[in-house]
């Protein structure tokens, strides 16, 4: 393994992936190194959700290696993946829809010393305010961007060291995608906490990310600083030029 | 009136042991979307057990202090008979995960008649008697008709099931809503994948559901031993179905709705032996269930499914 590789805290090397006998992933190099915050962009069904998925084993890889913090998690089960300090907030949200926010909320800490709980969730309350006020209120019955800021919120209740977000601007108004981004950008500089997007609103998350890669179909085709991949005539072609907001 | 109040007790008593047959189908369906067909006899081997525990105790070890006995009886079944759901589910359920829907239920039904065939053999196919343990009980009222008089009574025996039933169906509910298993169990059932991230071992809390149902079953089971003094090995058919129909009637997935199915069937069952024919008693049940299924296809406390997505 490469040196570089030592010192990231999520690096994933010829990673396959299949739904039954169709490929998804086609042998997916990358890294992620601490306090940093990682894109990955890329058109609809690129697989950029199944990469996020495989490093939560489920599915599991079918070929290649996936390391978090020192230690193979390729076959790990996803819970015990999870345990380890990764926190997902998936695509489509997946709120628990018959349970409150606060439950909701009660979930993402469920693997938490208790005693960081009042703590932990004032911090969450302070991140997304909204979420205090429909505490109560059953997750099937918030708007969308609650949705993605309750699913953020709770990813954030399990102390993660690694932040995986997929599409949290999806479906959003612009004015939320921007609270959200802001609260992601707050968190890795006064925390330092990893984060891992995969997003379609590549002008957005490239501005946001220290790095960015580039996924089509299934492979990663491009790599740089987010600032780089912005000048890239590819990528303005590909997923910028009239997609911009 | 006064038979109206006395079949409405016995209704409670007979309601309160389907209720808690019913809550191990309806979380099993809620958990992982299959009907455990074999219910019905992990609570035969429930009674069975209780049976066993409370024979060794006064026979064997001399015990003589009944509510020590019953209490005794009572953990060692719900202990053992949780065992039997946690093997079930293992061996036959769990490795089936996965597969085509039809798949567990087929199996469960060929547990269920493994189950039977194994207390038969090992136990022998006539019923095993256990004389009246609890007796007398307190008159409510008296009364008389042109039959002549009638008394309302109230037996100890009834006054122990709906009590335990009661503070088991209580104490169970508070588990569910309340502690951390109890949440991790409903978002299991909500969507198990996401409980999975966030760290949620969802094979454990899918066995830990079998095993809960399999001890409310072992109390039922040994709530209809000491009610009805007989069993057999296929005493968990008839029982298992007319739970499921309670868990059905509820709502299946409903928690509340397995409760109250089961105080219904119970009622329906016992007013329309009371008052109309007991060889229809079934009939009249299962009726009431085709009833329910064609005006309100997701039962009384079902959770109609609109989800915003």
């Amino acid at each position: 393994m490469s040196s570089q590789a030592q010192d990231a805290l999520l690096s994933v090397r010829g990673v396959e992936t299949y739904y039954g006998k169709i490929i998804a992933l086609r042998g997916v190099d990358m890294d992620v190194h601490r306090g940093e915050i990682v894109t990955l962009i890329g058109a609809n069904g690129a697989g950029k959700s199944t990469l996020m998925m495989t490093i939560c084993g489920t599915p599991q890889a079918r070929r290649g290696s996936i390391h978090y913090d020192g230690q193979d998690i390729t076959t790990m089960p996803t819970h015990e993946i999870m345990r380890r300090g990764i926190a997902q907030s998936p695509e489509g949200r997946r709120i628990f829809p018959r349970m409150t926010v606060l439950e909701n909320l009660q979930m993402g800490a469920q693997l938490v010393d208790p005693r960081h709980f009042r703590d932990d969730l004032d911090k969450v309350y302070a991140l997304f305010p909204r979420l205090r006020e429909r505490a109560a209120q059953r997750g099937g019955t918030l708007s969308g961007g609650e949705q993605q800021m309750l699913a953020i919120g709770r990813a954030l209740m399990s102390r993660p060291k690694l932040l995986l977000l997929d599409e949290p601007s999806l479906g959003l108004a612009p004015l939320i995608v921007k609270q959200i981004f802001g609260a992601v950008l707050e968190l890795n500089r006064t925390e330092g906490l990893t984060v891992f997007l995969v997003e379609q609103n590549a002008f957005h998350a490239l501005k946001l990310a220290h790095r960015g890669y580039v996924m089509v179909n299934g492979r990663i085709t491009m790599s740089g600083t987010g600032a780089e991949l912005l000048k890239r005539d590819e990528v303005r072609a590909a997923y910028l030029e009239g997609g911009v907001h | 009136m006064e038979y109206f109040v006395q079949q409405l007790i016995n209704g409670l008593t007979l309601g309160s042991i389907y209720g808690l047959i019913a809550i191990g189908y309806t979380m099993v369906y809620g958990i992982i979307g299959m009907i455990n067909f074999a219910h019905g006899d992990i609570f035969m081997i429930g009674s069975f057990i209780a049976l066993t525990v409370f024979l060794i105790l006064t026979s064997v070890l001399g015990f003589t202090f009944l509510p020590l006995v019953l209490l005794l009886a009572l953990v060692v079944a719900m202990l053992f008979t949780s065992a039997w759901g946690w093997t079930v589910e293992r061996l036959a359920y769990r490795p089936l995960r996965g597969s085509f829907r039809l798949a567990p239920l087929i199996t469960a039904i060929g547990m269920s008649i493994v189950l039977q065939n194994f207390v038969q053999v090992t136990q022998g196919a006539r019923v095993k008697p256990l004389p009246p343990q609890i007796q007398g009980g307190i008159t409510l009222m008296e009364g008389s008709t042109a039959n002549g008089a009638i008394v309302v009574q109230l037996s100890y025996m009834q006054i122990i099931i709906i009590v335990t039933t009661v503070v088991l169906m209580t104490a169970f509910t508070l588990l569910i809503t309340r502690t951390s298993l109890g949440r991790a169990q409903r978002a299991c059932e909500q969507d198990r994948k996401m409980a999975a991230l966030l760290g949620v071992n969802v094979d454990r809390t899918i066995s830990l559901t079998f095993v809960m149902g399999a001890a409310l079953a072992a109390v039922a089971g040994m709530m209809f031993l000491l009610l009805y003094g007989v069993i057999d090995f296929y005493i968990g058919f008839l029982a298992g179905v007319k739970a499921f129909t309670a868990a059905v009637l509820g709502g299946i997935g409903s928690l509340p709705g397995a409760m109250l199915g089961g105080l219904l069937i119970g009622l329906i069952e016992v007013f329309w032996s009371g008052y109309f024919s007991v060889e229809y008693k079934d009939v009249a049940a299962f009726s009431i269930l085709a009833i329910v299924l064609i005006f309100l296809p997701s039962g009384l406390l079902g959770k109609p499914e609109v989800e915003k997505v």
